[in-house]
């Protein structure tokens, strides 16, 4: 049976800056399976081209080897069944909070009216704690409200997959762990197959059913993959002095120190 | 910052002041005829000309309002048919590299040619003295709200861009939507600069040309020695400038965003 989602033996190089030469390989031959409903996060160093194949998987970067499957389709070129969470939010600075999830929702839903769109738009705004804050441009809002946009503007448009790249990385410690908690609830509610690209273990634990474990680039290689066997709902305080939270904590992060891997 | 304001328009007045009195001292005493008017003369064929702006007694004695209204319509129609070509081929040259690279050694030769160095051959081709006015304006504007809208475009951010791919924006909504809002503050700005050559432009075509305009009265008036009326359309001229600059610097700040 072919999985939901296949990343089939995907490798990239880029091509050498001077034209000559072999090129920098930053990953090869990765290939993962994720099932509908799944939440996936690959962790690694810098430069192992997480972000990379994260954007292959979007259909934004093409891989040099390789190819995504979703749903028993090849899917090469980017598409509303796969939308994206950008590290640094990627709104439009000319629109206003609302105008940029209208733009996704009305992409989503162009048979819509516009009464619905604005419905949808609310509902949405209301949903990810924007209320109050959606006439405003991005510029005017804090890391953490212009992520909020970012997630309603996905969420909104209720994707096959979601594909969150660092989603947290550019907010405060405080704030993060509050849209963490607002991720997880809209996660639990829309069950869209999720894969996630971070460099926070404990991020990594609390949210996925999977992670998957880079080698350092370049030639980074997929090394491993680990179950988050953690119950659901799971709460920060609680998984803290959980021992099995302890054991991947421990286990993730000396793969990463030591950049080899020690028996699980 | 108030405080900062009176200053500055009170060092602007009391600039003025001494211009006008270095301009009434160096014309005091002498002659008509030997030397330029001076500005009361000039303040009086103002109000004259100001309490009858619109009169028409034929083709060679109209109103300024009347000759303004002539150029800035030309203008009108010159800037919008330039504003409409520079924009549309600065977008497609903007989301091409390849072809703005081999359209840019044309555009950087066409560019520094005077726009009246075509009037010959509008003139030759064309045969209408009034349409040829009008295709200097468009010559004049092109290039710089072409190049503007060049750089704007092809200087948007690659994520704006792959928002719009992931979404699946028809061309005409991508356009719409993301890469004219995009590019507006560089478009804007184009326009801007070519709205300024237009306005210089205008007057030193219907010098040319004749008939209506303002840049025809400049002449006219100069033919008939009237010194006072031409200082005061020079004035008119900067001052209609002024205002072309400020509206299109409203458009800017309105279409303007900050990352």
């Amino acid at each position: 049976m072919t999985p939901y989602l296949l990343v089939d033996h995907v490798s990239k190089t880029f091509p050498p800056a001077d034209g000559r030469g072999e090129g920098l390989c930053v990953f090869e031959d990765v290939t993962l399976e994720i099932a509908r409903g799944e939440f996936v996060t690959m962790i690694g160093h810098s430069g192992c081209g997480k972000s990379t194949l994260l954007n292959i998987i979007a259909g934004l970067e093409r891989p040099s080897r390789g190819g995504v499957v979703l749903e028993g389709r090849e899917v090469p070129r980017p598409g509303m069944d796969r939308m994206v969470v950008f590290q640094n939010f990627s709104l439009m600075p000319w629109m206003t909070a609302f105008d940029n999830i209208r733009l996704a929702v009305r992409a989503s839903h162009p048979m819509w009216s516009r009464a619905e769109v604005a419905a949808h738009v609310h509902r949405w705004v209301d949903m990810v704690g924007l209320a109050g804050a959606e006439t405003k441009r991005p510029a005017a809002l804090s890391g953490g409200m212009r992520q909020r946009v970012g997630l309603a503007r996905a969420f909104s448009t209720e994707p096959k997959v979601l594909l969150l790249d660092e989603p947290f990385a550019q907010i405060d410690a405080l704030t993060r762990s509050v849209i963490q908690d607002e991720l997880v609830r809209m996660w639990s509610a829309s069950r869209n197959t999720v894969f996630m690209v971070t460099h926070d273990v404990d991020e990594a634990i609390l949210l996925s059913d999977r992670i998957a474990l880079m080698t350092r680039g370049p030639q980074a290689r997929l090394a491993d993959q680990v179950e988050v066997k953690l119950a659901r709902p799971r709460r920060r305080a609680e998984l803290i002095d959980d021992p099995e939270f302890l054991r991947l904590r421990t286990h993730i992060l000396r793969f990463l120190v030591e950049g080899s891997l020690a028996p699980a | 910052m108030r405080r900062d304001r009176l200053r500055v328009a009170a060092y602007s007045v009391l600039i003025g002041t001494v211009l006008l009195a270095l301009w009434q001292a160096a014309v005091a005493g002498k002659p008509a005829g030997k030397s330029i008017p001076g500005p009361a003369a000039v303040a009086a064929t103002a109000a004259h000309m100001l309490a009858h702006p619109f009169y028409d007694n034929g083709p060679n004695d109209k109103g300024i309002g009347l000759q303004l209204a002539a150029s800035l319509g030309r203008m009108a129609i010159g800037y919008t048919i330039a504003s409409v070509i520079a924009i549309s081929l600065g977008v497609v040259l903007g989301l091409s590299p390849t072809l703005y690279r081999a359209v840019n050694p044309y555009v950087q030769v066409l560019k520094p040619i005077s726009p009246l160095a075509w009037m010959p051959l509008f003139l030759y081709t064309i045969r209408d003295s009034a349409q040829a006015a009008v295709l200097v304006i468009v010559m004049s504007s092109l290039w710089p709200t072409l190049a503007n809208t060049a750089f704007g475009v092809a200087s948007i951010k690659r994520d704006y861009l792959n928002v719009a791919a992931i979404l699946q924006l028809s061309w005409p909504r991508r356009l719409v939507t993301v890469i004219l809002p995009a590019a507006a503050p560089a478009i804007v700005a184009g326009l801007r600069i070519s709205v300024g050559s237009a306005w210089v432009a205008i007057v030193a075509a219907e010098m040319l040309i004749g008939g209506t305009g303002i840049g025809y009265f400049v002449w006219n008036e100069w033919n008939n020695l009237a010194l006072t009326s031409v200082i005061f359309a020079i004035l008119a001229i900067g001052l209609i400038g002024v205002l072309l600059d400020a509206g299109l610097g409203r458009l800017s700040r309105r279409l303007s965003y900050q990352e």
